[in-house]
């Protein structure tokens, strides 16, 4: 089912210049509202009349996620505040947080967006939809909310973190499909087996995001639920979940190309590379107020194609993620960054900053295990002293990762040292 | 009145602590009496030895993490109830036993390696009640 015929299977040509005509726009408004884009043109000698179609995109500076962090926590607002109508935030790299506004106009096209998605996994105003994404300051929950609400299907606001009550609301509400993480669902999947609920359901849809998963695990969830599931993709600063998902065909995630321009370029040289090469996927907001983005570094790698779908749709699709260009790690829908990790230890003198990360996916729930070096140093001989300090890393990990870890101590120099660069992750989940 | 003991954090990982036996051995040192306490993750390996501070210096340098420790050693008499009777003293005074060892040398007593909350007042509990204790000095003859 496709919610919005006219963008969805509009011509290549009539999109192109639709772009155009919106970058035209876009990149005026930014170099008139915010500082920092005209700064950043002004250096390299580009007007907003150098911009004259979409081809010229590539004239304008990229904008990264340390752009973001450096303009904390409302720099890069193209709109007084009193226009803003909500915020949500992810977490940055040193844990400060990084800040997205919305305008009521951002928040409808959103909807729009995530309508759309949801329509391509088949879901319309007669369903009942269970959201099981975070509600709060992740875009999950409420993206998803306000995309179904468009629909017009039944949303139940479940949030996460309560199984029970989502399987048993599941069964007795006859929900027809959910959103959620991947791993979530199989965990969920394993709920409803234990608790001999599988026949019970009337489930025939999910529409899963927020983490990286590999096509083997989408057969894996529709074969245990026997219902169809859909990769959506987004990310909060270019605006949340619904910026892409894939169709019933699942050959590749159809992007709101109306909304959100898509780059594919090669990290070391920045040049766009060929349809269908790997790159690292760059996204231009065309129509977004609060937080206007200009060739945002996702950092995610990925390769696109241009194709007309078996579905109808014209959209530009990206192809399932092969890996990120940066270190960062996505665990239970959070962001991680090695250098968290490294910056937390430092303040704890017991131990030494060497560490390794071992992320696995246990019981389809992603699990961290961080192997810290008890520093030569440090004494004690009691036990109990141990578990302390154990408890006292755990604690500062979880502060700064917002994600918790098991932390095990390991003996000094028992942790491989490399020579170059240091290998501190070693992720056994296999999503690539 | 006291002896050193020392203590080394040992992760669960096999040949681990064959690996500190031998930075011992390699530097001479003699393990009299030991006590190995494990959790599912690491174990805290308490050993008395009969020259502690080389034995620290060589597991230093080897990079384990280790330390010293002061504590009692009580010698006890191979009679019913010795036991019980020395910790009711201890107890009496409100000293608390942190942990405890068995330690077995030639001779007619047995004895216990102890570690208690507070080392002063057990000291001097055990001197005023006449109770044997054995010192680092007496200990480093083996």
């Amino acid at each position: 089912m496709i919610w919005n015929k006219e963008i969805e299977t509009m011509s290549r040509e009539d999109m192109t210049n639709l772009q155009s005509e919106r970058l035209v726009k876009l990149v005026k408004y930014v170099y008139d509202n915010v500082e920092f884009y005209r700064k950043k043109m002004d250096a390299v000698g580009v007007k907003p009349e150098d911009i004259k179609d979409i081809k010229d995109i590539v004239k304008l500076p990229f904008t990264t996620k340390n752009d973001l962090r450096d303009n904390y926590p409302f720099g890069l607002f193209a709109v007084p505040h009193s226009d803003i109508v909500r915020i949500h935030a992810s977490s940055g790299t040193t844990g400060k947080a990084t800040v997205v506004g919305y305008t009521k106009a951002d928040i409808d096209i959103w909807s729009e967006c995530v309508a759309r998605c949801f329509s391509m996994a088949n879901v319309d105003k007669d369903d009942i939809v269970q959201i099981a994404y975070g509600y709060g300051l992740f875009t999950g929950g409420l993206g998803a909310h306000y995309g179904v609400e468009k629909v017009g299907a039944m949303v139940v606001p479940m949030s996460t973190g309560n199984s029970k009550k989502l399987t048993t609301m599941m069964v007795d509400f006859g929900a027809t499909a959910i959103a959620c993480t991947p791993s979530y669902l199989l965990h969920i999947s394993e709920v409803l087996r234990d608790e001999d609920l599988l026949d019970k359901i009337k489930l025939k849809s999910a529409i899963c995001g927020a983490e990286p998963w590999t096509e083997k695990m989408r057969h894996e969830i529709e074969t245990r639920l026997n219902i169809k599931a859909h990769d959506i993709y987004g990310l909060s600063e270019v605006m949340g979940p619904g910026v892409a998902c894939d169709c019933e065909y699942h050959e590749g995630l159809h992007i709101c190309e109306d909304h959100f321009y898509p780059e594919i370029i090669d990290s070391a040289t920045l040049e766009p590379v060929a349809d269908g090469e790997t790159g690292e996927l760059v996204f231009t907001t065309l129509t977004k107020q609060g937080l206007p983005l200009i060739r945002y570094r996702t950092k995610d790698l990925t390769s696109i194609s241009h194709d007309t779908c078996k579905c109808g749709r014209t959209s530009a699709r990206i192809s399932r993620f092969k890996g990120r260009s940066d270190d960062m790690l996505i665990i239970r829908g959070v962001n991680v960054f090695p250098s968290q990790v490294e910056a937390a230890l430092i303040e704890v003198e017991e131990v030494t900053p060497h560490y390794m990360m071992i992320v696995d996916r246990v019981n389809n729930l992603d699990t961290l295990e961080i192997q810290v070096e008890i520093d030569s140093k440090y004494y004690t001989d009691e036990i109990k002293g141990i578990e302390k300090l154990t408890k006292k890393i755990t604690h500062v990990i979880q502060q700064a990762l917002g994600l918790s870890a098991k932390i095990k101590l390991v003996g000094p120099n028992t942790l491989q040292r490399s020579e170059g660069k240091a290998v501190h992750v070693i992720d056994n989940r296999k999503l690539y | 009145m006291t002896a050193k003991q020392l203590s080394v954090f040992i992760e669960n990982r096999h040949g681990r602590l064959g690996e500190v036996l031998n930075v011992l051995r390699k530097n001479d040192v003699n393990i009299i009496s030991m006590s190995l306490a494990d959790t599912t993750e690491y174990g805290l390996l308490r050993l008395i030895v009969n020259n502690p501070e080389s034995g620290r210096e060589a597991l230093l340098a080897e990079g384990y993490s280790s330390m010293l420790t002061d504590v009692l050693v009580i010698k006890i008499p191979h009679k019913a109830g010795s036991l019980q009777e020395i910790l009711q003293i201890i107890s009496d005074k409100n000293v608390s036993i942190e942990y405890m060892y068995g330690l077995s040398i030639e001779g007619e007593d047995a004895s216990v390696v102890m570690k208690t909350n507070d080392l002063e007042l057990a000291c001097d509990v055990l001197k005023k009640n006449n109770i044997d204790t054995l010192t680092a000095k007496e200990l480093s003859n083996h």
